[in-house]
């Protein structure tokens, strides 16, 4: 019988990956779109100029970020290439801090620290009024303080870097991520 | 023994100790969860951290290798081309983990530049490497594979399986390609990022590990080839068929379009369907010849291998990759539940099984068998039966508290750290990872000695085979 014949299921398998590969690079192509900063679900660098919130749409059946009117970080105004530049040096303190390697972002990572996908967002920071908020978080960055079960270590971070990191927490909180978390902030609102 | 063998045990040999090395660092990274203020500010959580799942990979590349090694010469018939470059590359690697390790341990990191990146940490989960090293580990990956085509190539015997290695290794060395970038954009970032681990660990390791256990089953039970490899075809048709849009499991919430909840769900809920073909083929297989292999160990640890694929990958994948759990157990200790279960289960037992056959071959045994290697089979499983119960309990406590019902802040997070259940679970971790310690002590042990002994005490199964 044709089934007893590794030639009848090497075809298949060899079938299968070619099929499959090419419906992946076709997906790819469309959401790499998407994401590129300006596409459908992750905003341009400039953001960080706007106030920014999370709230449930009831079309969607989910949690959407909202972008709002202008709302500065750390007083100054960003054109898209200097917001570029500060959020790129944001993603290098990122990584060489391996700030990964505790937290999660965007859900990966690790599970020792809280989730940062929409920390710019979390009630500890909405405390602080307008600009406020951004000195608030890099003071903490350059500074941690406990205010639960385990702290954050001190990381050496310079004021540059500990603002880069939080333009980059800004920036990222505006992106749409299908709904994760769920109802971020809710359980706390005041 | 060809040389290619005795490189096989070197790999294997350097394999064993970076495995050692990773139970300690496992157990170090537990202790903070149970102790707030170990180590703060000396040698932090995320160090124990990248030092542990980092020498969770080379060990495994290296048990893989070594397995290729191994049984590449008998495949062939020859002697592996370009073994003399093999055998220096086996000391590039090693100098260049003992480097890395050394820099991760007292460096730990750097400024925010490119010199970090390049020779200090590159802070990506998995690739934290430094970009020299990961050059290093490229070259290293290059003339393994260079070593497998060119002895193909001046071989006439060019199996099955050995093609499927060949074509296997093409993503499974361009994916590694992944390591180097450092892009701004985060959901850009974890797009490609994923691509390396999803499709190594769900698509082209899976089909590694088919090779290596194919060849295994042959020489343990001497399954024929045209079985094995008809098995082999089907789970190539059927990982790949569902892992490479499994990969959507994913892009649920990484700012990808929300297309990839339905794609990556369906797709990904049906990959633990080869895990269980895995399953039955090697009950199957070892049913037909009673359980009754000389290398008794070997056997146990293979069929370990199927089980743990299919329950730890399969079952414990597919509990939470549906989008609707997903939300909630996204990024939790479900996640690392999963995590070890999974990685134990495919590769790690395989790796051992492997590293038996090794044992055996080089001391010119058939048969294998013991007291030592039991009590080591029986505390290594117990041990991560243990810690993934404990995880998986405190991991669903977190995704019912701290993501639904708390909504993921940091005031979530911290209520979390008080649950009980929670708490039971981190310590349930970290006693059952000391009893996986002593497993792994045990199985040095073994190994070290298995074969070694009387001869009446390794020959007995073959007797008990006889009668
Ligand atoms: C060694 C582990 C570790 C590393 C590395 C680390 N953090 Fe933290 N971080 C923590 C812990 C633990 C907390 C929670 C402290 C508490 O609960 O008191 C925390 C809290 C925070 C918070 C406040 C929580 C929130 O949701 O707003 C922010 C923001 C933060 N970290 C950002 C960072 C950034 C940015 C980096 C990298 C530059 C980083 N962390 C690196 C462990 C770490
Ligand atoms: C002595 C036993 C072990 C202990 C105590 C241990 C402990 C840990 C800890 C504390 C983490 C960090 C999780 C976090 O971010 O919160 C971790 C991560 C991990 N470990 Fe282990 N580990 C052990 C053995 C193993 C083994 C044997 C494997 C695989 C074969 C393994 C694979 C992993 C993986 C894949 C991760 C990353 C998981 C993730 O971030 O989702 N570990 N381990
Ligand atoms: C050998 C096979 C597998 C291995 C070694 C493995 C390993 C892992 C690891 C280490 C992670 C954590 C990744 C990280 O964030 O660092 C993970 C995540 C995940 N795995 Fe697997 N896995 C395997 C197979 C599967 C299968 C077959 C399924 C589904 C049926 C699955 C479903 C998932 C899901 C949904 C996640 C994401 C968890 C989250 O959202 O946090 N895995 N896997
Ligand atoms: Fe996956």
């Amino acid at each position: 019988m044709y089934t007893r014949d590794p030639a009848f299921w090497r075809a298949g398998a060899i079938a299968s990956t070619l099929f499959m590969s090419a419906v992946l690079v076709i997906l790819a192509v469309n959401s790499l779109d998407a994401i590129t900063p300006g596409g459908s679900h992750v905003p341009l660098y400039d953001v960080i100029n706007n106030q920014i919130s999370y709230s449930y749409d009831s079309a969607r059946g989910e949690y959407v970020p909202k972008i709002g009117g202008q709302e500065l970080l750390f007083n100054h105004e960003y054109s898209e290439t200097e917001a570029k530049a500060l959020i790129g040096k944001g993603k290098m303190v990122i990584q060489s801090r391996a700030c990964m390697d505790c937290h999660t972002f965007f859900g990966n990572g690790a599970y020792y620290a809280p989730d940062l996908t929409r920390a710019w967002l979390d009630p500890v920071w909405a405390e602080y009024p307008g600009t406020k908020r951004g000195d608030a978080m890099a003071a903490f960055l350059m500074h941690p303080f406990r205010l639960g079960y385990h702290e954050m270590p001190n990381l050496h971070l310079s004021r540059d870097e500990a603002q880069a990191a939080v333009a980059y927490l800004k920036w990222m909180s505006a992106v749409d991520t299908n709904g994760f978390p769920n109802g971020f902030g809710v359980a706390q609102a005041k | 023994m060809y040389r290619s063998q005795r490189l096989a045990l070197r790999y294997l040999t350097a394999a064993m100790v970076l495995f050692g090395l990773m139970v300690v660092f496992g157990i170090l990274a537990s202790i903070y969860y149970v102790h707030p203020t170990f180590l703060l500010n000396t040698f932090n959580f995320n160090t124990a951290k990248i030092l542990h799942i980092n020498t969770l990979i080379i060990w495994h590349l290296m048990g893989f290798f070594g397995a290729v090694y191994w049984f590449l010469p008998g495949e062939t018939g020859r002697e592996v081309e370009g073994i003399a470059l093999a055998e220096i590359m086996f000391w590039v690697f090693c100098a260049a983990v003992a480097i890395v390790a050394a820099v991760f341990i007292f460096v730990q990191y750097g400024a925010s530049d490119e010199f970090s990146m390049w020779f200090i940490n590159q802070g990506r989960k998995y690739v934290e490497a430094p970009r020299w090293a990961a050059i290093g580990i490229l070259a290293v990956a290059l003339v393994f594979g260079y070593n497998v085509v060119a002895s193909a190539v001046k071989s006439t015997r060019r199996s099955g399986i050995l093609m499927v290695l060949i074509f296997d290794l093409i993503p499974l060395v361009v994916l590694y390609l992944d390591a180097f970038p450092a892009m701004t954009d985060m959901s850009k970032d974890l797009f490609w990022w994923w691509w390396l681990v999803h499709l190594w660990v769900e698509a082209t390791w899976e089909i590694l590990i088919g090779c290596i256990m194919a060849w295994a089953l042959m020489e343990l039970l001497g399954t024929s080839r045209r079985v094995v490899e008809s098995w082999l075809y089907v789970e190539v048709a059927l990982v790949l068929g569902t892992g490479i849009l499994g990969l959507g499991h994913h892009y649920f919430w990484i700012g990808t379009p929300g297309y990839w909840l339905g794609i990556g769900g369906f797709f990904s809920a049906l990959e633990p369907l080869p895990l269980l073909g895995m399953v039955i083929h090697a009950i199957y297989d070892s049913g037909t010849r009673h359980l009754r292999a000389g290398n008794r160990p070997a056997l146990y640890w293979t069929l370990a291998e199927a089980f743990g694929n299919f329950i730890g990958a399969g079952v414990w994948g597919f509990m939470m990759t549906l989008p609707q759990i997903n939300l909630y157990s996204h990024g939790t200790q479900w996640t690392a539940s999963h995590g070890h279960f999974a990685f134990w289960g495919a590769y790690s037992c395989g790796v051992i099984a492997v590293l038996y056959l090794a044992v055996a071959g080089s001391r010119e045994r058939k048969a294998l068998d013991g007291r030592a290697w039991k009590w080591s089979f029986a505390l290594l499983n117990l041990g991560m039966l243990g810690m993934v119960g404990g995880l998986l309990v405190a991991g669903m406590d977190q995704a019912f508290f701290e993501r639904a019902l708390g909504g993921s802040t940091w005031g979530a997070f911290i209520a979390l750290q008080h649950r009980p259940w929670y708490v039971e679970g981190m310590w349930t971790r970290m006693g059952f990872g000391v009893l996986f310690a002593a497993g792994y002590a045990m199985l040095m042990y073994d190994v070290l000695t298995i074969g070694k002994r009387r001869r009446g005490e390794a020959e007995e199964p073959l007797k008990e085979a006889a009668a």
